[in-house]
């Protein structure tokens, strides 16, 4: 199962439709929407957290709630 | 406030201007700082809109929505539903970044939906070329029901045009609501609605989700309303619909009106964060900008520093050989003048740290630290956002304690607050900075780095390792149950705008001074009259002195020496510090650094006006030498050595370190945990370990 976290740094994908519930209300609110574009911008040196960039917005999320936001890998 | 005045409250996105904008609007000026959540409680001022109409401007902490999950957020939602209509806001004003406008949207169509009249400010467009972004306003303003201005807050454009739309939405007073929820479920939303008729169906959904109910609400009302409170994974989903509902109907608006060319963006962001968010340099960089911030805390201050000591000494100088002799000329030079000097002295030192933070902050690059941060604060039971209040309680741990309202977490939070204080504050600089000039010589190691400053990077990294060992103690000790969740959001990089740092030094230098020279003011005075007033043994000191010494043939400055030093003893104060001494002696300490004890437990910094107090008042000089040079020549009558030789001033050093004093900071804790319990578990638990932690040292090193 693809999620944010399975992601390589540069790497993009689409959050998928049937995540929505595992995706924390203060999340989708900035942003972080089913059928959006995410991308991974950079890993924090110790593996955690995640800098993301989707819809517009840069956020740092940790490895824990990316790991549950399931995405489709775009090509 | 007259009647006639517009309540108008700033609402947006952290980070978006608001504060920039206020500033603008009110010139009033207040902290403003790249790094969101930066305000994070409300501020208020008051701005003309027109020849005939004020406005009373409030200025409230970033959020995403309306929903919180902060402290710093909740206090936006309390703003709007507040239904009382003194303290009701009658315009919204909506500050919005232009190069993020439809996450912004999201809180303005909330806000919207509460049907109270808003303007939305569209800020930054200085930017807007840079970032390829064109906007349709006339189409735009149409699609939102709602004035729109477009403004640079940093650039000061647009101001005028936002005062007219204020006018001009509060005359029109429409309010539409943008979005309807009844569309996620008709029937379950008109069965809430017909509830109360008077309020919106937003703010009837509102104190469901919330639950934070107004006054006016009645118990039947109230419990109808908890109903639906009821199925929680029913509300949460409804929850999540009516976010992808509200960025469907911003997606329809914006598609026609908001274009952005990527071609054309230039963006620093991805370049700079490879640099700063690097696995090894992110972390190097980072130890470079803390070791530039301690050297120059030493370095450049020395002078001016060195300056005003001189200058206040010779002050008093010039106040004894011209005042008249006489009680009031006596608390002058010998009580208000140090006691001043021990005040201005730190100005330097505090404005250089101030400094420091206000340029981390501005320009982004504290974001970025959060980022890296994050894993290793949490094995410690804290929150990457910990590091802020971490960095910025090396100035003063009150700001940092009010700092930690971002942390959503209250364990992390919690525990974020009660170790804040072992960060070095700009409280204990003139204390250790006295001391280190004492006990450790000037020289250099490794060829280029000052002795003096490496102690004081030492003791930094004492302060910061203290507070990051008792947070792993605290971790593993608390039983408090809450879930931790992190996001941040990492803003552009931004050339920091010199105005908003000078402002920002200015500001929070002259608070420093002025709250502390209340203070260091009102004890030296009270100080030296307890030094210079004493029962019977007091008044018979002189008396006593010559008859004891009559055969030893002194001269008369010895005498007059000799004198004052047993009236200091002698005097209320004298007796305090010799009561407490047999407690301090294993410390190291004698009785007059007992009296400096007592009197800094009001605030650390009055450490070294009361030394300068009581020296001045126990040494009988014609020439006032500066307080360093009086600390070094004291001797202690017992031993015949110097009190402050190394072993000593290392004992006081660590007790300074770790002790908790400062009322101040106290009272913070107590408003932000809403119980006395955590700052009294500080007071004990701190002196008792710098209590502790000197004896060993003193012991040790005797
Ligand atoms: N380029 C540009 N930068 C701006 C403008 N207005 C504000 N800034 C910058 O944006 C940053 C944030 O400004 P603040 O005024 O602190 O933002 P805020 O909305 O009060 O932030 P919070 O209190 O954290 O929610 C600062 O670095 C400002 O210098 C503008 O019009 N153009
Ligand atoms: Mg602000």
């Amino acid at each position: 199962m693809n999620t944010i976290a399975s992601l390589h740094i540069g790497e993009m994908g689409y959050i998928s439709e049937e995540s929505l519930d595992s995706i924390p209300l203060k999340l989708l609110e900035m942003g972080c929407l089913p059928g959006a574009e995410v991308q991974l911008v950079q890993i924090a040196p110790l593996k955690d957290p995640l800098y993301i960039c989707v819809n517009g917005s840069h956020l740092a999320i940790r490895k824990e709630t990316a790991s549950k936001i399931r995405i489709l890998k775009s090509e | 406030m007259s009647k006639k005045d517009i309540k108008v409250a700033l609402i947006g996105n952290p980070n978006t201007g608001k504060t920039s904008l206020f500033n603008q609007l009110t010139g009033l000026t207040q902290k403003v700082g790249n790094y969101p959540g930066v305000t994070v409680d409300k501020k208020q001022g008051s701005c003309k809109l027109s020849a005939t109409q004020n406005a009373v401007i409030t200025d409230l902490p970033g959020t995403y929505s309306i929903n919180p999950t902060s402290v710093d957020e909740s206090i936006v939602l309390k703003t709007l539903l507040k239904k009382d209509i003194k303290e009701s806001p009658d315009v919204i004003l909506v500050v919005a970044d232009v190069e993020n406008l439809k996450r912004n949207l999201l809180l303005f169509s909330q806000i919207k939906d509460l049907e109270i009249p808003t303007v939305l400010a569209i800020n930054m467009v200085d930017q807007m070329t840079r970032k390829g972004i064109s906007i349709d306003l006339t189409a735009l303003k149409e699609e939102l029901n709602t004035e729109v201005v477009l403004i640079s807050a940093r650039k000061n454009q647009g101001i005028e045009a936002v005062k007219a739309a204020i006018i001009k939405c509060h005359v029109a007073a429409k309010a539409t609501p943008m979005c309807d929820n009844k569309k996620i479920d008709p029937a379950y939303f008109e069965e809430l609605k017909a509830i109360n008729p008077n309020y919106t169906l937003y703010e009837l959904w509102l104190m469901v989700t919330q639950k934070n109910f107004p006054e006016e609400i009645s118990k039947q009302e109230k419990e109808k309303l908890l109903s639906f409170n009821k199925d929680v994974s029913k509300l949460k989903k409804y929850q999540h619909k009516e976010t992808i509902y509200r960025y469907q109907e911003i997606n329809k608006i914006l598609k026609n009106t908001y274009l952005v060319d990527k071609s054309k963006a230039k963006d620093l962001r991805a370049k700079l964060d490879k640099v700063f968010t690097h696995r090894i340099f992110g972390y190097f960089i980072f130890l470079l900008v803390l070791l530039l911030i301690f050297q120059s805390i030493f370095d450049w201050s020395s002078l001016p520093m060195d300056l005003i000591d001189t200058t206040f000494a010779e002050l008093s100088d010039f106040a004894r050989s011209n005042l008249p002799t006489g009680v009031l000329s006596d608390l002058i030079v010998e009580g208000i003048i140090p006691g001043i000097g021990g005040v201005i002295i730190f100005i330097p030192q505090i404005a250089i740290l101030f400094l420091f933070i206000a340029v981390l902050e501005e320009t982004g690059y504290m974001s970025r630290v959060v980022f890296l941060m994050d894993k290793i604060m949490r094995r410690f039971g804290m929150n990457g956002k910990s590091i802020i209040p971490l960095i910025s309680g090396t100035a003063c741990a009150i700001p940092a304690i009010m700092a930690t309202r971002t942390i959503s977490s209250w364990k992390e939070r919690l525990i974020t607050i009660l170790v804040v204080p072992f960060t070095t504050c700009s409280a204990r600089l003139p204390v250790y900075a006295i001391l280190i000039s004492l006990i450790i010589p000037d020289t250099k190691i490794f060829g280029f780095y000052n002795l003096q400053a490496f102690t004081l990077l030492m003791l930094y990294a004492l302060g910061f390792g203290t507070a990051i060992l008792a947070a792993y103690i605290l971790q593993k000790t608390l039983k408090i149950k809450s879930n931790s969740f992190f996001v941040v959001e990492m803003p552009n990089y931004k050339l920091p705008s010199v105005k908003n740092v000078l402002f920002d030094v200015l500001e929070k230098t002259k608070a420093f001074v002025l709250g502390a020279g209340k203070i260091i003011l009102a004890l030296s005075v009270v100080l030296w009259f307890l030094a210079s007033n004493g029962p019977e043994s007091y008044k018979n000191a002189e008396q006593n002195t010559i008859e004891k010494v009559a055969n030893k043939n002194l001269g008369t400055d010895e005498l007059q020496q000799k004198i004052a030093a047993v009236k200091l003893e002698n005097s209320y104060i004298g007796i305090m510090g010799k009561s407490i001494e047999p407690a301090i002696r294993p410390l190291g300490y004698d009785w007059k650094i007992g009296i400096a004890l007592i009197t800094s437990f009001a605030a650390r910094e009055v450490f070294v006006g009361t030394l300068a107090t009581i020296y001045s008042v126990g040494s009988d000089d014609e020439n006032t030498t500066t307080i360093k040079e009086k600390m070094r020549s004291e001797i202690n009558p017992a031993t015949g050595k110097k009190i402050f030789n190394f072993p000593a001033g290392m004992s006081l050093l660590v007790f300074y370190a770790f002790a908790m004093q400062c009322m101040a900071t106290l009272a913070i804790v107590k408003r932000e945990t809403k119980t006395w319990k955590w700052p009294l578990i500080q007071l004990f638990g701190m002196t008792g370990l710098a209590y502790v932690c000197s004896l060993i040292v003193f012991q040790i090193l005797k």
